[in-house]
């Protein structure tokens, strides 16, 4: 293969676990600001389920700006495209999430009781709409997006707001909270005690078995509906536009790669593994270990996503022809080459002093923790 | 095409957020870097003090540092939902540095900043040390990386146009980060917030030292700040004297709306030190000038020139008339990648592609542009002189001032008697602004004197905007002043209260007896000083 297709696949990959890492860890940051009002019934309740993530939720979201930044780098067009066409969606998405390190900064400044209150509102906020719309986007690459572009790839959108929020794409974001608030649930299973625990101990399991169904359903659907093939295109690794190729559309064509490679069969699997084995360990009161089958599971569901939609990336439901693939939407060689080698430097040393970061700050949180913080910042 | 007037709301989004993200990122840089250093002499020296200082300025970091974040996402976003075209053509390069941003700066800062917060108990000093170092390299080298990609859409380096995917790649990743614009630009900058930190410390020091609060803390702050700052500021006039001179090569256009330079002029040139340039009539009214300084400032020399707008919409015309076969051969490769004769006649006139997608603008079919668009998208190359030529000057003037004050805290600071100074330390306060003005006014100077490109000589700004509708415009644009209004009050009010309230150490003034106490302290603090 030429090594510019391999580059693409590469960054296709990565791309991948970019999104598990956003979706793991940001996500289960956003899954206990959901459940915060939930499980936190007092401010001292509230503030030791907030100081669980206190320390980590900053660096966590660095996921999110990393892999917008990947994107941007590594499918550039892919980038212009989505965030110019889901306009108001990603408004809604950017105004929940800077509301974050506002609410995680400025809570405990004052001690008004609607001070607060205010602010564990902008958090369940902040953490329950970017996870819907986080779901709902990855529904609607299924569906495909109304875009095409002018001779000089200028793309225009031209469908509603809402259509974005259609039923196919509010199920895949009811998904994306659930997994988000099991991940959420069970971070503050292992981080808190008493009463906190138990609250996050029942949600725990109703969110995994919500997943489950939801994550079923979503298949069975996806089985029904449109999906895209690409019978013609200059092919991987050949520098080219999306106005060169032919598309053509067939119910059940997002299972092809599936038939085809009957081993990808294990994606879905794990990803209902994950959420059921999840269950199990919250159930039995094992935190981290449910934790960690938690991000089992979201791998399986994000990379059976990839999967079922490969070589596509954005398909367009208006121009089908002009969908974004990983062929026609990537970056240059030279460019994909830099970024790789920085992302092998790098990356291993992010988490290297992530799990330093996180083994320093390892143990319960309880009152006297959050009460000891009152006389510092 | 679609409506200008999206382009324009577009453009004013994205320098409100821009202006607004940037009242916070320079202290974030120099404040980082200052507790750093607070700290170092905690650890070295032992003493409390140093952990009372240390710990209060990071309470006002952190209240900062959370708009800074906030404000900085939508940065992240913005060149995707409202600048689609931009993003797509450029991506190739300007993603790069971004996307480095974010894997070797932003995961070293946010990372850190929960452990330099939470984890004074849980490890060692020199350990806790190292946390604060790594989040002022981490908000350094994320200042570096997004300097790396703003250089390129003010001096396009190290790319060029591939016709087959239709945009601009990467050719050189050296030539990119490496471009001397890149470097004095990244100086400058960082510097500029070393400025702001040490302003912002000096200041707030300043009101405890006239309310006879926290003598100690405010004195020993004061100290640092000044002799930081008067370093930082020597630095900032020195690289904004590079950058100039670089940039005034690199982009003339934007030197000539500096120095409000309507007609070429022979050398040695006059420096216009105050006028006021009106756009309609080409020409400055009320000038006051300096003999043979710009000439100087400029070039280093007497006798060297640089060209004025007559000149430079002159040689516009003539690119812009050079620049419409590339255009029109890139509409027929697009239909028809394999053209051989297309392809040809577009290398023959790639430099001046941009300056085609100029008069597009004007003239859908570029090969029927007639001389009145040719010469209206020749007077676009002109950016908005009287906003750029005063901006330039009063951060020029807010820099020399800040450089006097500087001086003056240095010296009344080592003569140990900055507290009875009363009138300069009323300055001091007043002066917490300045650097914060400047710093949007040099934001000004550098991007709207890029204009009409949103990458220099390469892709016109009204090109490189979404296509999105009025009313989407207006409902972003009205849900952004709305926020970050509320986000500046909220930010403002946290910061004069913690300001107010004061260090979590016992205050060591303030009562009746605070003059009295104040004079113990000084007695006792020469030693410290020393030491420290």
């Amino acid at each position: 293969m030429e090594t510019y297709a391999v580059l693409q696949l590469l960054w296709w990959l990565l791309l991948g676990v970019l999104l598990i890492a956003v979706a793991v860890m940001v996500g289960m940051d956003m899954g206990v600001g959901t459940i915060l009002r939930h499980v936190g019934r007092t401010d001292t309740e509230r503030r030791v389920v907030l100081r669980i993530i206190d320390p980590h939720w900053e660096g966590n979201q660095v996921w999110f700006v990393l892999g917008g930044g990947a994107v941007f780098a590594a499918f550039p067009l892919i980038y212009a495209t989505a965030f110019s066409g889901f306009y108001i969606v990603m408004l809604l998405l950017l105004w929940a999430m800077i509301l974050r390190p506002l609410g995680f900064g400025y809570r405990d400044h004052l001690a008004s009781a609607r001070w607060r209150g205010m602010w564990d509102w902008a958090l369940f906020i902040s953490g329950l709409v970017p996870m819907v719309v986080f779901g709902a986007a990855f529904g609607n690459l299924f569906l495909g997006v109304p875009f095409d572009f002018s001779w000089n790839l200028t793309s225009t959108y031209s469908g509603s707001f809402i259509a974005l929020l259609n039923p196919f794409a509010i199920l895949c974001g009811l998904l994306a909270v659930s997994l988000a608030v099991f991940m959420g649930a069970v971070t503050v299973m292992k981080g808190a005690e008493g009463v906190i625990h138990q609250r996050s101990h029942r949600l725990a399991r109703h969110a995994s078995l919500l997943a489950i169904v939801l994550f079923a359903i979503g298949g069975i659907w996806v089985y029904t509906m449109q999906g895209f093939v690409l019978t013609q295109s200059p092919g991987a690794g050949v520098p080219q536009t999306p106005l060169q190729q032919m598309v053509s559309v067939a119910p059940g064509a997002w299972f092809a790669n599936f038939r085809g490679q009957p081993l990808l069969w294990l994606l879905p699997v794990l990803g209902l593994a994950g959420m059921l084995l999840g269950f199990l360990a919250a159930n039995a009161r094992r935190g981290l270990l449910a934790w960690w089958f938690g991000a089992l599971a979201w791998t399986g569901v994000i990379s059976t996503a990839g999967v079922a939609l490969f070589p596509f990336l954005l398909p367009s439901s208006l121009e089908p022809a002009q969908s974004l693939t990983i062929w026609n939407a990537s970056s240059s060689e030279l460019t994909l080459l830099w970024m790789l080698g920085f992302t092998v430097v790098l990356l291993p040393l992010v988490i290297w002093y992530t799990s330093w970061a996180f083994y320093i700050m390892r143990g319960k949180v309880t009152a006297g923790h959050v009460e000891s913080d009152e006389h510092d910042y | 095409m679609f409506e200008l007037s999206v382009v324009e709301l577009s453009r004013w989004q994205f320098a409100i957020t821009a202006l607004y993200h940037y009242l916070f990122v320079p202290l974030t840089l120099g404040l980082s870097l200052m507790i750093a250093a607070m700290e170092t002499v905690y650890v070295t020296t032992g003493k409390q003090i140093y952990r009372d200082i240390t710990r209060f300025w990071t309470k006002l970091f952190l209240i900062n540092f959370a708009l800074g974040v906030a404000t900085g996402l939508t940065m992240e976003f913005q060149f995707g939902t409202n600048w689609s075209f931009y993003s797509s053509f450029v991506g190739d390069i300007f993603g790069a540095p971004l996307a480095i941003e974010g894997l070797m700066a932003f995961f070293l800062e946010a990372t850190f900043i929960g452990m330099m917060v939470f984890g004074w108990d849980r490890m060692s000093r020199g350990q806790h040390l190292a946390v604060t170092y790594m989040v002022a390299l981490g908000s350094n080298l994320s200042a570096l990386w997004i300097l790396v990609a703003n250089s390129f859409m003010q001096m396009p380096e190290g790319a060029f146009f591939n016709p087959v995917t239709m945009r601009m790649e990467l050719a050189s990743f050296g030539e990119l980060i490496f471009s001397a614009n890149a470097q004095a630009k990244f100086v400058h900058t960082s510097i500029a917030g070393y400025v702001t930190g040490a302003i912002f410390v000096a200041g707030i020091s300043a009101w405890y030292m006239l309310k006879r609060r926290h003598m100690e803390l405010a004195r020993r702050s004061f100290r640092m700040a000044a002799l930081f700052g008067v370093l930082s500021t020597a630095g900032v006039i020195t690289l904004g004297d590079a950058l100039g001179f670089v940039g005034g090569q690199a982009q003339p256009a934007k030197l000539a709306a500096m120095e409000g330079l309507w007609q070429s002029e022979p050398a040695p040139m006059p420096f216009n030190l105050v006028g006021f340039p009106s756009q309609k009539d080409q020409t400055n009214y009320g000038e006051v000038q300096i003999p043979y300084a710009l000439s100087l400032l400029v070039t280093h020399s007497l006798d060297g020139t640089v060209p004025g707008f007559d000149e430079l919409e002159k040689r516009a015309t003539q690119r812009i008339r050079n620049g419409i076969p590339a255009v029109q051969a890139l509409q027929t490769l697009s239909r028809n990648p394999g053209d051989a004769t297309a392809l040809e006649q577009f290398r023959a006139h790639e430099s001046d592609l941009g300056y085609g997608f100029l008069v597009h603008r004007y003239a859908e079919d570029v090969g029927a542009a007639t001389d009145a668009q040719i010469s209206q998208a020749a007077s676009d190359t002109i950016p908005h002189v009287a906003t750029i030529f005063w901006s330039f000057r009063l951060m020029v003037a807010m820099g020399l001032g800040m450089l006097a004050f500087f001086v003056l805290a240095v010296i009344y600071s080592l003569r140990n008697d900055v507290q009875h100074q009363r009138w300069f330390l009323r300055v001091a306060v007043w002066m917490i602004p300045v650097p914060f003005l400047a710093n949007e006014f040099g934001w000004l100077v550098a991007e709207l004197g890029r204009q009409p490109w949103t990458v220099y000589e390469v892709l016109p700004t009204w090109m490189s905007a979404s296509t999105h509708s009025v009313g989407y415009m207006v409902f972003s644009l009205a849900g952004f002043v709305a926020l970050y209004t509320a986000f500046i009050v909220a930010e403002m009010y946290l910061m004069v209260r913690a300001i107010r309230i004061g260090p979590a150490a016992p205050d060591d003034g303030g009562d009746g007896s605070g003059a009295a106490a104040d004079d113990r302290h000084l007695d006792g603090q020469a030693a410290g000083y020393a030491g420290a």
